[in-house]
Parts: C-alpha cells; structure tokens; sequence
C-alpha cells in the first residue's frame, strides 16, 4: 500500500482534468439529447458517409451529422436547430432545409438522391431523460450509501460513493477529452458501471470486514493491504472475465452496441482500480477501527443460510 | 463433511432446470410470414375462403397451415416475398371492408402454446419499425370538463330561476358562482350540489357579493387524468389496428404518456396522421323526401337505405361526454353531453326539425397498402390513405334537444357499442408527438443478429477461460452459466410481457461476464482454504459458506441499482434494468446452488484427495489432513 499516495494523486489529477473537460468541453450529446432537424435521403448507390460530410462542412453545413440509416443506401442528416426561429415554425422550417441540403448534395454527387423525409426532432423528451438518468443516479447513490451503512459501517459507504462517483466523473471525463458521443447507450453503460463497481468494492470492503472481526493482531492498514491481497485474484479474473465479454461485444456486438462497449469497458478499468486503490483509501483515510465492524450477533443468521 | 445435497434440493435444482430448458425451448421455433383476414364488421364464412383460395391460385402463391375461424383467417406463407404477394392479390379480390394485416404466425407446437410457452417479443430496435412518445395535454382536457360544469350550472340555474351576478371559470379547476344574496346563494347550492359529486362547494363573501366556489377535488382531478389517458389510449388503439400492423404496442407512459410502437411500419410521416387525425363524427339530418339527390348522400342502415343530407349541424368534437346506461324504465341509452356551443347548435337545429330524423356518421382515415414493382424490378408498397364514412345511428327527433340528450330504442349491446363509437369520434383530450424515431427492418435483423453473436462470442471465451483456470470445477461453472442464460430467456419468454431490446441483450451480456464472480469468488476462496491446508471436502465447503455473505452483499447492491434504475428509467434503461435484474437473481440460483449440486454429485460423499480446481499456492507446509 506504499502507492497509495501516487494513487491518490494520479486520481485526484484524473478526477480534477476529467471536471476541467465536462466544463469546458461538455459532452458530445448524440440525438438522444439534441434537438434538430432530421433529413433522411435515400441514394441509388451505396454512399461514403464522409463524402457527404465533407460536402455538407463545405456548403456551409459546418454542424451537420451524418449516420447511416436502415440500410447502406439510406442516410440521415441532423442539423442542430435554428435558435432564431420560434417553435411553432420549425416543423414547416424543417422541410425547407430538407429541400435545400437535397439540392446541396444532388448538385455535388452523380448519384441519384431522394428526399424521404425531414422532420423537427424534438429535444424535450432528451433532457427529460437526462434529467431521469441524472435523477436516477443520485436515488441509486443515496440507497446505496444506507445499505453500506446498514450492512457494514457508515465509512465504508463513503469509500464505495466516492469510489463511484471517481469511475463516473473519470469515464464522462474521458468521454468529454477525447469528444466521444454521449447517447442513451452510454448513458445505460454509466449506470451499468455503477452497478460493476459497487460490486468490485463492496466483495473488498466484505473481506475487511472480515478480517477485523477474525484477526485480532495488525492495525488497520495492515488488515486493509491482506484483504486486498486476499481479493486481488478474485478481482483480477473478474475484471478479465468481464472485459472478456465487453470486448467481444464491442467486435461483433455490431455498431449499435459498441458505444455501450467502450464506455464500459473504460469503467471496468477504472472501476477495478478504484476498487483496489480508492475505496479502500478513504476507508483508511477515515481511521477504521475494529470496534466500528463488531456488531456480529445478527451477521450469524445470514452465515448460516444458503447452501 | 460429506458435502451431500438433500434429496428434495437435488429435484427442485432439477425442476427448474426442466423449468428453464422447456419455456426457453420456443425462441428455437422460428415465426412463419402469414397474413391475417378480418372483416371489420361482419363474421367471416366459407365463401370469403373460397374467394381468397381462388385468388390465391391465380397469382401462384403457395399458402399453407390455414387457420380459419368466424372472425379471423390465417394463411401462412415460405418466404416475405410469398407473403406480400399474397396480400395483394388478396386485398384485390376482396371488398375494403377486409382487413389483410401481416402478421407472424408461431410454429411451436400445439402442447408448448398449451402451456403458454412462448416466444420472447422483440423491442423494434430488433425488429424495425417505428415509435412514437405522446403526450396528452391535460390541461386542456380539464379545462374542457370545467366549461362543461359551467355550462351545466348556468342551465340549472336558469331553469330554477335563481339570478346570479356571473358564473366565472378562476382556473381549470375552479369556477364561482357570484350572487347577489344569502337566500340565493344557499338556493344556489341546494340544487346545485347533487348535479356535481365531482366538485367541492365552499362558501365565501368578497365585497358584498356572496360566493359560491366549486372546486374539482385532488381526487377527482387525478381520476380524470387517468380516465382521460385511458380513453386516448382506447382511441389510439382503434387507429393503429386501422394501420394494420402486426403486434402493434399502445402503453401508457406516467400520467401523461403515451408510447406507440409500430413494428414493421418504415414511414412515421403516413403513421402520424393516422394517429393525429381525430376520426370525426358528423350529426345531420335526414334529407327531406323529394330533396335534390346533389344535396344527400345515401347510407346503409341495418339494410335499410338513409339518405343524408350534406349539411352538418354538429361536429364531434363538441360532444364532450357520452355514456351508455339505463333510464328510469331500466332500458339501455346512450347519453351525449355537448358543449356550451354545441348545446345552442342543436338546439337551433332540432327545435323546428321535430320528427326527422338525426343521423350520426363516423369518419375514419383508413389505409390500403398497393404493392406494385419499381423501375429495379423491386416491390415497392405504398400506402394509400381514404376516409371512410359510416351511418352509426339514425334515431328520430323527438323534441327539441337541449345539451343533454339521450339516443332510446337501442338493446344493451348496441348501446354500449354506439357510445363507443361516438367516443372514439371525439378525442377525449388532444395529444402531440413529442418523441419520434425509425427504426430500419435491415437495421433491426443487424441488431439482433449481433447481439446474439455477441452473447455466443462472450459466453464462448467466458466458457473456456473457465475451463482453462478451473478445470472442474470450471465446468461446473459453465454448466451453471449456460443454464443462466436460458433460464433468463424462460423468464424473458414466459413470465413477464418484457420485450427484448437491444440494451436489453447487452443487459444479458454482462450478466454472462459478471455471474462467473460468484463462482470465481467461491473457487478463490476454495483455493485458499486448500492452500491453508484445509482438507478438500472441508475447503468446498468452507469456500461455498463464506463466500456466500460477500456474493449476496455484492448482487444485492447491484440489484437495488437496477431496481432504482427500473423505476426510474425508461426505455433503454428499463430494458437493461430488467435483464440485469433478472440475470442477478438466475444467476444467484445457478452459481451457487446449481454449481455446488454439481460439485456436490462430482466430490460429495467419498474420499477424496485432490480437487481439480487449478493450481494453488500453498501457505501452509503441513500436509492436510485427509477428509472422511
């Protein structure tokens, strides 16, 4: 446990760029989140995605995605929504803008294009869901630290949160630097980290547990390293077994998933880190003592149970 | 330490592992294309077959497993291309009063749909089609209720002859009384009272005035809310059955929501105004004997012939309530309340019309697909939108008709079925999309396909990593971990109405990566009492026992996530939550119970030396001590 200082520094570095970058950069939102104007185009052959882009970018188009739609001839266009327009005329709006990028893209392309629709995508619903998925994470985190507190002690609860709260703002941070799109599918693969890395800390923090109850001989820090010694090849083949699975999904899950694959396979890696370095830290760091785990009269019903 | 099961936990194991392998057993049974043939009004018989077999014939398409009943005929068909075919060339030879609707028909055996073992249903993100997030704007739909309440108190008031100094809507869910007296105001709310169990009266006195305040109660507020959502959906329902689309989804989402899914369907343009168009009712009166014959138009009413007049003196959307009960006599009625506007319209309309009759028509946008072939020599479907008028109810004036009227003369059934109809002419409160997305069939196979392989190249290294490290007891593992998976698509399948979506596979995925924890945990742990020279029968069962308290605190935490997540979430979320939730539980089962079963018939009851479960290092140099 010498690391635990350059740990606690490489995570505090971590946590405070990952902070500057949301604030700076924000997240790239995907559709889930924005509202816009959706053009769809059909082409009679195949098309180059970034062909069209590179079209688009050059007619003035500049914030303009492209994503395939349905099939390798189909394609949707979403622009960002005109802010000077009032709400009531985007729709009728919307199918203007359709005309005109059909016009812009039949004009640079030999290929024959028709317009199969255009339409105002509506962003209420997407910060309803970011408000939901937000909402959602901070009731998990307030159940979660009264189950810790009830089930082991109140500072282990405070490592596991902080521990979580470590993975989410380092994954949303790196999703932030490197301007990767944030969606509903990453959004799932953030609560889904909370749930893997809750799981990583509380088998550790178990094992402590344990250990001060069993052991009588060692302080703290010495009954912390041998637990962590103790679960570290549990961890590590989990975490194997897991990135195993994340990245077999993220090869031949198809496009749809890999978004979900990457961003938890970041919090996987961290979230094993955390678990191994983190938690444990501030468990430390919070002067755990024997006494704080010695209510062992009720804990011998559950030992007796299954199998 | 014998390390033996019970007899009975060895049979339960067993039976949900018979559980498991029979309801997940449907999912193998692929679906047949098929079509199915209703007609909207009339019972199907031997002639219509006769009709569509001969069509069938004509344009050489092969059919088979036909299931015919009075309502309903199902044809089933080798390939889509079969399928679509057929429906052209059935739509052709018969009337628009058919509805050819694809549909997927099961081919699992008799004896698996007898038990209700069936197959999962697939979210569109797996199968294509289109989805659609409504909102139903509440308020608009409780101010209307309170104008009706308005109305209805001014034409009590004025019948009883009581003088106010105005009736005035505060807000959608307050109105005052204003009159000039006490007297009045306690006559006011005598007879007012009873006419509105929905409201609460509240006396109060503001600058020599006496009020009388009628407020619509929290209670009352929140049933109206649910009604009004219940009829919407009821409406909406009736319109997407007009698309003829397969296993369409109508759910309410919260107090306000409404999700429409629609697989199959690709143009969200053609579905929105089928939904956003409010199918319309139209009152009329009977054309006069000897009127033009440019001034009505002829309708057919239970074989007879009613010619009606082009003008409308009242549209539906001026009903504002309709319900079907029994009058004084104990005879079957429906009852139309109108709005304030629509009361005085025909009211005009009915005084000097005594004796005619009054004809009410529904108007419905309905769809016809016309599949016809492209310049590629590919079939192209193209939907063709009509509208569709129907003569519902023909009743005769009998007086002047003031707000509230009643239709008499009608049996129960055709009471209730003509206030149904007249309902679901009037929306009962008016709707927008808020949320719209497309989903491609080619694009829904991918997901599908994908995340299927994903499972199987997941579960396969998961598998052989396992094998590799922990030999026996590795298997063990993997036998526990396959019959994971398929217990979750038993529950998936059969348990729950949960559809599979494709967070929802991904869901399944990590179950796989994360149900080996708690056999890795107890194994680790097995192994580690091995190296502290613990005998093996003991280790198995020590490694099994303390295990247990971490496996259960860690899947429980997880569980409360995903449960919060359920809760909280939609969409997405909802379908990851539950898969999770479910692979938690499954998992909890196989990789303990079910692995220590397997561990327990392996090593269980016999000596034994060594156990198979991958190397160790060993802390303690004293050899162990045989087990017994």
């Amino acid at each position: 446990m010498g690391v635990r200082k350059i740990a606690a520094a490489i995570s505090g570095v971590l946590v405070v760029v990952s902070i500057i970058s949301l604030v700076i950069n924000s997240l790239e939102f995907g559709l889930d989140f924005t509202s816009g104007t959706s053009v769809r185009l059909n082409y009679a052959e195949t098309v180059d995605l970034g062909e069209i882009n590179g079209i688009l970018q050059n007619n003035g188009y500049e914030d303009a995605v492209v994503v395939s739609f349905g099939s390798d001839r189909e394609i949707r266009i979403i622009l960002p929504v005109d802010e000077t327009v009032a709400v009531g005329d985007q729709a009728s709006q919307a199918a203007e803008i359709g005309g005109t990028i059909a016009a812009v893209l039949s004009s640079n392309s030999d290929s024959q294009i028709s317009l199969l629709g255009s339409d105002y995508v509506s962003a209420k619903v997407g910060e309803e869901l970011a408000e939901q998925g937000g909402l959602g994470m901070l009731v998990a985190l307030g159940i979660i630290m009264v189950y810790i507190a009830v089930r082991f002690q109140f500072k282990f609860s405070v490592g596991a949160v902080v521990a979580l709260a470590h993975d989410l703002i380092i994954t949303l941070g790196i999703f932030s630097v490197f301007s990767m799109e944030f969606n509903l599918n990453t959004l799932a693969a953030m609560l889904a980290i909370i749930g893997y890395s809750l799981n990583d800390t509380i088998v550790v923090s178990d094992r402590i547990r344990e250990n001060f109850r069993r052991m009588r001989k060692g302080t703290p820090i010495e009954m912390v390293n041998r637990s962590l010694n103790q679960t570290l090849s549990r961890t590590m083949i989990t975490s194997f077994t897991t990135l195993l699975v994340l990245f077999s999904i993220l090869f031949v899950g198809g496009d749809s998933t890999q978004g979900f694959a990457i961003a938890l396979i970041i919090g996987v890696i961290i979230g094993t880190y955390s678990s191994i370095y983190i938690a444990s830290n501030i468990i430390i760091y919070m002067n755990v003592t024997r006494e704080d785990l010695m209510i062992p009269v009720k804990e011998g019903a559950d030992l007796d149970g299954l199998p | 330490m014998l390390n033996r099961y019970p007899l009975w936990k060895n049979i339960l194991i067993l039976l949900v592992v018979l559980w498991g392998l029979l309801y997940s057993a449907p999912n193998l049974y692929p679906d047949n294309e098929a079509l199915q043939i209703t007609n909207e009004s009339l019972n199907l018989n031997s002639a219509d077959v006769e009709v569509i077999t001969t069509a069938l014939e004509a344009a050489q398409v092969e059919f088979f497993g036909e299931e015919i009943s009075d309502t309903d005929i199902l044809l089933r068909f080798d390939s889509v291309e079969d399928q679509l075919r057929a429906k052209t060339a059935i739509e052709d030879a018969l009337t628009d009063d058919y509805i050819v609707a694809l549909n997927l028909a099961p081919t699992t055996p008799g004896w698996m749909q007898a038990i209700r073992a069936g197959k999962m249903n697939l979210g569109l993100d797996l199968q294509g089609g289109v989805h659609f997030l409504m909102e139903v704007d509440m308020d608009a739909a409780q101010e209307r209720r309170m104008n009706d309440h308005l109305g209805n108190v001014r034409t009590i008031l004025r019948e009883e002859r009581i003088r106010t100094r105005g009736i005035n809507l505060i807000s959608n869910s307050h109105l005052e009384v204003r009159l000039s007296d006490e007297a009045a105001r306690s006559q006011a709310r005598r007879e007012l009272i009873d006419n509105f169990p929905e409201l609460q009266f509240q006396n109060r006195e503001s600058e020599g005035t006496f009020i009388l305040d009628m407020r619509m109660t929290a209670d009352t507020t929140l049933q109206m809310q649910r009604d009004t959502l219940q009829a919407n959906r009821t409406t909406l329902l009736k319109r997407v059955d007009a698309l003829g689309v397969a296993e369409p989804t109508v759910q309410q989402q919260g107090s306000n929501r409404i999700v429409i899914e629609l697989p199959g369907v690709q143009d969200p343009a053609q579905a929105i105004r089928i939904l956003q168009r409010i199918a319309t009712l139209e009152f009329h009166l009977e054309a006069e004997i000897g009127a033009p014959s440019l001034s009505y138009e002829t309708y057919e009413d239970q074989g007879l012939l009613v010619n009606v007049d082009n003008d409308v003196i009242l549209q539906g959307d001026r009903v504002s309530r309709v319900v079907s009960n029994l009058d004084q006599n104990g005879l079957p009625q429906v009852q139309i309340n109108l709005d304030a506007q629509g009361g005085t319209q025909i009211n005009r309309a009915s005084r000097d019309n005594i004796g005619r009759n009054m004809p009410i028509l529904l108007i419905e946008t309905k769809s016809r697909t016309n599949t016809s072939l492209n310049e590629d020599g590919e079939e192209v479907e193209e939907i063709e939108f009509y509208e569709d008028k129907r003569l519902i109810s023909n009743a005769t004036i009998r007086a002047a008709l003031p707000r509230t009227f009643v239709i008499t003369g009608l049996g129960a059934r055709e009471a209730n079925d003509l206030s149904l109809l007249i309902r679901s002419g009037s929306l009962a409160a008016p709707m927008t999309i808020v949320e719209q997305s497309v989903i491609g069939p080619t694009m829904g196979r991918e997901n599908l396909e994908a995340g299927v392989r994903g499972v199987q190249v997941a579960a396969a290294l998961v598998v052989i990593f396992m094998l590799f490290y922990y030999r026996l007891f590795g298997l063990a593992a993997n036998v526990a971990l396959i019959m994971n998976i398929l217990l979750i698509f038993a529950v998936l399948s059969s348990f729950l109405p949960a559809t599979l979506t494709l967070p929802g596979i991904v869901g399944i995925v990590l179950t796989v990566g994360m149900a080996v924890d708690a056999n890795v945990l107890i194994f680790t742990r097995i192994r580690e009492e091995l190296g502290n020279g613990m005998p093996p029968q003991q280790a198995i069962d020590a490694g099994y026992n303390r295990a247990f308290t971490t496996i259960l605190d860690a899947n429980l935490t997880t569980f409360l996530v995903a449960a919060v997540l359920f809760t909280i979430g939609t969409g997405p979320v909802k379908g990851f939550s539950v898969t999770l939730m479910i692979g938690i539980m499954t998992s909890m089962f196989t990789a303990i119970v079910g692995t220590r079963a397997l561990i327990n018939l392996i090593y269980g009851g016999r000596s034994v030396q060594k156990l198979s479960i991958g190397s160790y290092h060993s802390n303690n140099k004293t050899p162990g001590i045989q087990a017994t």
